[in-house]
């Protein structure tokens, strides 16, 4: 894909991110909840579905009365779990299909991230399962249209000795055993799914697998008040012997079953083909971005096991140690999982700049000695001014810090995640008098690239999370701006810390 | 002063409120909307579906003394047949006109298994001559089964034309 289209992709994205971000504010933001929400609507769908089941009878005859039953007679609670159980079902597949768009463009799929992305891949097939096997157990004229198309879909591979379709060629054909196989159906794949989904979020480190109470409220409310005024209804009842002419269709999940009847099962298995096989080697494109995994260096290494809290890609682990030192355990970096975002350096417990003979040598950090270049980068910036530079600006490698104008009354640095700054770096830069202010600039709150930086950073800047900031820190010298690449709010920040500093200096000159 | 706690106005309370109903009318209209035709009004559907085994291809022979020899004694046939069968060849004919001919090949690594066919057409509702024929064994170009039925297709009446051997052939219904 070019850069072009690329980056119009990434700017819708953004566009409708940052529409909602003004509403919900960043820590609400529905977008930053995608995987989470399909869990939550998952769980309304199971609970819903449960309850459907106790009613619904798996026959032919029994299966379309039974709903009408639940969704007529019952509509005041069957009825509202019937259109719980369809819209919740239809809102997971829009959050998915928006988690896949969003990984996709923002390249979270890279690196140690394939695993995630490609155990991904089979959900969306199992979820379209699910969802059109549900529609299938209603029996009426939209069941009895997916029923057919479905059958002579697959019929056109090569592993069925009989036709499927036979199974619907008219009334008498249809039998109660193969509609009791649907049922089974409809509760294996979903639990095939949950399954999947588990599985899928196996190689990161506390996945977030349920949105903010607000949030959760919020859509839940949506789809009770939605069953509610436009509840889900039933077609005419399916009859084989006569032909589906219009029907009520439910695009999100039957968007491609027009290509069944303007084209050949040949153009649907193609399209869906291609587009799973794609997805499955979209992770092999090549990566020029990739950051070298951390290393861990054993003489400067105690064991702490702050880095393996803190690492979001459960790259990190403690084991035995192989050394004589006098620790316990000591941390082991898997170089498959590691994306060398450097948050286990900004953890590490022995990370301090504060040292007056040798380098910086943390038990853990990014090849290079780059810790120590770091801290050799701060030095020549603030050298290189020609006076003191007021505000030193740390951002991450997604932020726009590198686009701000240059200026001698500030020092920018880049990192591969802001969470990949020791907080004693910024105890160190007002030590040593390198500048009045920190400003960290990062990914959005609650859409950090890698997942946890910007709340781990919040964290140890309020001394709750080790490593601490220490309290003589002047907190009101630190700004937080987690304002993405937004280089319009990020200067804003910048020039509104900037008064705020120069009033400070005058009113602690004024004071003394 | 780090970051203050952000309190939301009215304007974004409304603009959460939009959103949800944005979300609500989303799923609600294009869960059922819009309608999709499937089929044009007044056409009707025939479908044919079969399921036939073709003949056995070549004929049984009786084995020679040193296969009986080479055999354990419970494999001892008295004769060697071929599982290959013959592909079946059919041939559906509307009011003088093709419809659908093609002869297919017997399903089975070994050729061993039924040819199956299943087709659905989508016809204008009317009169019709319906004539299928069916072959299904190697060498003469006749066809085995011939069945010529008139109907008279209501719109969106579906007639399925099975082929039983047992009952003479073809079952239009």
């Amino acid at each position: 894909m070019s850069g072009y289209t690329h980056n119009l992709f990434l700017s819708a994205l953004r566009f409708v991110e940052k529409g909602l971000g003004a509403v919900f504010t960043d820590r609400f933001n529905p977008f930053y909840y995608l995987g989470s929400l399909a869990f939550y609507f998952f769980w309304i769908v199971a609970v819903s579905g449960i309850y459907l089941f106790i009613y619904f009878e798996t026959s032919i005859a029994g299966a379309y009365q039974s709903v009408e039953v639940l969704t007529v007679e019952q509509w005041y609670f069957g009825g509202v779990m019937r259109s719980l159980h369809r819209y919740a079902s239809d809102a997971m597949l829009l959050m998915m299909g928006l988690h896949l768009y969003k990984e996709w463009v923002t390249g979270r799929f890279r690196g140690a991230r394939w695993f995630s992305w490609v155990s991904g891949v089979p959900l969306v097939w199992l979820l379209f399962a699910a969802g059109i096997g549900g529609y299938w157990l209603v029996w009426d004229e939209l069941a009895q249209y997916i029923a057919v198309l479905t059958a002579e879909w697959l019929d056109w591979l090569p592993i069925f000795s009989e036709s499927m379709a036979r199974n619907f060629l008219n009334n008498s054909w249809v039998s109660d055993r193969f509609f009791s196989l649907l049922v089974f159906l409809h509760i294996g794949i979903p639990l095939a799914l949950l399954l999947g989904m588990w599985i899928h979020i196996q190689r990161i480190s506390q996945p977030m697998t349920n949105p903010p109470k607000r949030l959760a409220l919020g859509t839940l409310g949506t789809l009770l008040v939605l069953s509610v005024i436009h509840p889900a209804v039933s077609q005419p009842p399916a009859n084989l012997d006569q032909s589906v002419t219009l029907i009520n269709f439910d695009w999100f999940y039957l968007h491609l079953y027009p290509l069944l009847d303007l084209g050949s099962p040949e153009a649907m298995w193609l399209v869906t083909g291609l587009i799973t096989f794609g997805l499955f080697l979209l992770p092999l494109l090549p990566n020029k971005k990739r950051n070298p995994a951390a290393v861990v260096d054993l003489e400067h290494c105690n064991g702490c096991g702050w880095c393996v809290a803190d690492c979001p890609y459960a790259a990190i682990r403690l084991r035995d140690r192989t050394d004589s030192l006098p620790h316990e355990e000591e941390a082991w970096v898997n170089s498959k999982l590691c994306v060398g975002c450097g948050i286990c350096v900004g953890a590490c417990s022995t990370a301090t700049p504060f040292r007056k003979v040798g380098i910086v040598q943390p038990g853990v950090d990014l090849p290079g000695e780059w810790l120590e270049k770091l801290r050799e980068e701060i030095y020549e910036k603030a050298r290189a001014s020609s006076d003191k530079s007021r505000i030193a600006v740390f951002g991450c490698q997604h932020s726009a810090q590198e686009k701000l104008p240059g200026n001698d009354a500030l020092m920018v640095l880049t990192l591969p995640c802001i969470a990949a700054l020791p907080p004693s770096f910024i105890d160190f830069i007002f030590s040593r008098n390198i500048a009045d202010g920190v400003l960290l600039t990062g990914c959005r709150e609650s859409d950090c690239f890698h997942r946890r930086g910007v709340q781990w950073t919040e964290e140890r800047i309020a001394a709750q999370r080790e490593p601490r900031l220490r309290d003589r820190v002047i907190r009101e010298r630190i700004r937080l701006c987690w304002c993405g690449d937004s280089i319009g709010e990020l200067k804003d920040a910048v020039t509104a810390f900037a008064d705020e500093l120069a009033q400070q200096t005058s009113e602690e000159a004024g004071t003394e | 002063m780090m970051m203050a706690g952000k309190k939301l106005n009215s304007l974004q309370y409304l603009g959460q409120f939009a959103a949800y109903a944005l979300f609500a009318l989303l799923l609600g209209y294009f869960s059922e909307s819009p309608k999709y035709r499937h089929m044009e009004e007044g056409k009707a559907v025939i479908k044919l579906s079969i399921s036939h085994a073709g003949k056995i291809v070549g004929k049984c022979r009786k084995p020679t003394a040193e296969e009986l020899a080479g055999l354990p004694r419970n494999m001892r046939m008295r004769e060697i047949c071929p599982r290959e069968r013959s592909p079946v060849s059919v041939e559906l004919v509307t009011n003088g006109d093709i419809l659908y001919r093609e002869t297919i090949p017997p399903s089975g690594f070994q050729k061993d298994g039924v040819s199956v066919v299943y087709k659905r057409f989508a016809v204008p509702a009317g009169d019709y001559l319906i004539e299928a024929k069916l072959k299904d064994q190697l060498g003469d170009e006749r066809y085995d089964y011939v069945t010529k039925k008139a109907i008279s297709l209501k719109p969106r009446q579906v007639v399925v034309i099975d082929f039983h051997p047992n009952k003479n052939g073809f079952i239009i219904n």
